[in-house]
């Protein structure tokens, strides 16, 4: 069957597929936002179940790492079960087709941690930055090309910043060697057009320089509608995480995303009914629970709060009696950004010190 | 007593912040300042305090018939690796306040002892300033195995030199924490935040501590330490120790978490930026004790 020519709604100009075979290219990322979720307890069983089965399936990328990226492992952000290489090196020796894929975020890995995890056998490089400080990832974006890795940049809590603005951080990733910008909906925050408005952007600003992705979650329910609504603007690589093994109320299903694609005529190179097996079969038995769009979860999306709080401020909430959404609420008015969950900590401390008064 | 004369090399944000600090000084006088741009404000506001002034870099400052008991090194790692051997042949002694990490690294309120005949101090990072003297109070108590710091500093206090070379700082925070922290091993991550109106420096400190270790002792000596800090940065603040038993999360370690605030004086930069004041309220420090241990004789 031959497909009708795309044209973008918001520019008028046709639209270029991802490739001869794929309109979207889709990057399954359970292995790392699912991390989150798993609060890093991540096996190797867990990796080589899950990636040979998305492999099967047809997933053309699937992302290994520690859920905050290279050198998660930490105190601030939960201590691995195994460590990162190790899952990295375990996903590479169990797909066959699918390319692996790893994390890293400037100021917590480093350029050392990139070498490393090629050396681990991953292929596709994806840095991440808050969405307006795209400055601090060019020397580990040169690096990546230098060492013939593929990029993604991330520009992360995309909903804080205005599509003009986002436009201009996404320019500085590409001059640095990012083949692919990525609109990172953190908070999973973002609202239908506003999702189209910044990858509009983003594509108007990168022409044929860059491509565009999408990475949302569901914290008010939205992932696959964004997504949807961000292809059609120009997005030709999206994320998601299968059963929506994620952070907060958990990331785009993929299984999701992909039995909509089909029906829009949009080649995603996934077998649906595959898909949605290893989505029951597979995915779900390695969660310790579903992602729900639960209290915590809807109330991060709300307050545009970073969705990896969401483990951390619900053990908070435990060890110091207090509430986890009023956490999450001084979360988003602290303007707090990925990478401060040390700071969810000074707010309970807050909160415990107000109720002494 | 006479002061300790010195002068500050680089007349960026850096050098500007460190003059309205030894101005006050009544250990130090700067005399000089020197920069490279003729417009450089840090100069005409050197000029206008009655400094020695030039755009024409060390070659002007080496030439004048009065050489400094001190320098102060405010420009970059770079350019600070070409000037160290030649303030060392003119025997000056330097406060390297840039990355560069020639001399030993330098926190005065957990190793400045050591280090009081060195040609060349170093300062290590803002977040090392920060942290490194609460990493250093526990491992005086505990033997601390690891200790890992985040610092976050708002986006407008961190330039082009942090921006560019993100990696240096958390290396050489993490080395600063073993070197001088005397944690066996160190990690560092740096956090920039956009929020405006700009958020205050903060700092948290989580240190690996035995399972049976005596907490009482190790808050006690963290109280202590945010004092001794806060007399040369005054707004360094924490707040109570938090003490975790060992988990799945922690890794199997016990931990404590110091967490600190660091509010700037408000000379140069605006409050905010408490990682820029506690780099140039340091080097203030570390020049006043070395000026009290320059012969008199060697004065002019």
């Amino acid at each position: 069957m031959t497909m009708p020519q795309q044209f973008s709604e918001t520019l008028g100009r046709p639209m270029q597929p991802y490739s001869e075979d794929l309109d979207v290219r889709v990057t399954d990322s359970s292995l790392r936002d699912g991390s989150h979720a798993k609060r890093h307890q991540f096996t190797l069983e867990h990796v080589t179940d899950i990636v040979a089965a998305l492999d099967d399936a047809g997933v053309p990328v699937i992302e290994v790492t520690h859920g905050d990226g290279l050198g998660g492992s930490s105190f601030n952000y939960g201590f691995s079960h195994t460590p990162e290489l190790d899952l990295i090196r375990a996903a590479v020796k169990t797909a066959k087709r699918a390319k692996i894929a790893f994390l890293m975020l400037p100021g917590l890995g480093t350029k050392d941690d990139i070498r490393a995890a090629q050396d681990a056998g991953g292929a596709i490089c994806r840095i991440a930055t808050h969405c307006t400080e795209a400055d601090v990832s060019v020397q580990h974006f040169g690096l990546a090309r230098e060492l013939d890795l593929e990029t993604v940049g991330f520009l992360m809590m995309s909903h804080s910043t205005s599509p003009e603005n986002l436009a201009r951080q996404a320019r500085i990733m590409a001059d640095a060697g990012c083949q692919c910008v990525y609109v990172v909906d953190s908070a999973g925050a973002l609202i239908m057009e506003q999702t189209s408005d910044r990858v509009a952007a983003l594509v108007a600003e990168l022409g044929d320089d860059a491509q565009v992705g999408f990475h949302g979650h569901e914290n008010l329910g939205l992932g696959v509608a964004n997504s949807v609504l961000a292809y059609r603007a120009g997005a030709r690589q999206m994320d998601g995480s299968t059963r929506r093994f994620g952070a907060g109320a958990g990331n785009t299903p993929v299984e999701g995303f992909v039995a909509v694609a089909s029906k829009m005529g949009i080649r995603t190179g996934v077998d649906v009914r595959k898909i949605i097996d290893a989505a029951e079969d597979v995915v779900r038995p390695a969660m310790d629970g579903e992602c729900l769009l639960d209290r915590l979860s809807l109330t991060m999306g709300y307050a545009g709060v970073y969705s990896s709080f969401l483990k951390h401020a619900d053990r908070l909430a435990q060890r110091y009696d207090v509430s986890g959404a009023e956490l999450l609420i001084r979360a988003g008015e602290r303007k707090l950004v990925g990478g401060q969950e040390d700071q969810l900590i000074d707010i309970a401390l807050e909160i415990v010190a107000e109720k002494v008064l | 007593m006479s002061k300790a004369t010195a002068a500050i090399v680089g007349s960026g944000n850096i050098g500007t912040d460190l003059l309205a600090k030894l101005l006050r000084s009544e250990a130090i006088e700067p005399r000089w300042m020197v920069g490279v741009d003729p417009d450089s404000e840090g100069l005409a506001i050197a000029r206008k305090a009655g400094l020695e002034a030039s755009h024409e870099g060390v070659d002007w400052l080496l030439a004048q018939s009065e050489k400094p008991d001190l320098v102060f090194e405010a420009t970059s790692a770079y350019v600070y690796r070409e000037n160290s051997p030649r303030y060392a042949e003119a025997g000056i002694r330097a406060v390297d306040l840039t990355p560069a990490a020639i001399g030993p690294y330098v926190v005065p309120a957990a190793n400045l002892d050591e280090h009081l005949d060195a040609a060349d101090l170093n300062l290590v990072t803002c977040g090392g300033q920060a942290t490194i003297p609460i990493v250093h109070a526990i491992s005086a108590v505990v033997p601390v195995r690891y200790a890992e710091i985040v610092s976050s500093v708002s986006s407008k206090s961190a330039g082009p030199g942090t921006r560019n070379n993100i990696d240096e700082f958390t290396r050489t925070t993490a080395r600063g924490l073993e070197v001088v922290g005397g944690a066996e091993r160190g990690k560092a991550i740096i956090i920039l935040n956009p929020a405006d109106p700009p958020p205050l420096m903060r700092n948290t400190v989580f240190c690996a501590i035995p399972e049976d270790a005596d907490r009482d002792a190790i808050g006690e000596a963290i109280t202590r330490r945010v004092a001794e800090v806060a007399e040369y940065v005054p707004g360094y603040r924490a707040r109570e120790p938090q003490f975790d038993d060992p988990s799945d999360v922690n890794g199997g370690m016990a931990r404590v978490a110091v967490f600190l605030e660091v509010e700037g004086a408000g000379d140069y930069f605006p409050a905010y930026a408490g990682n820029l004041d506690i780099m140039t309220a340091a080097a203030v420090r570390v020049g006043e004790v070395l000026a009290t241990r320059i012969p008199t004789g060697a004065r002019a």
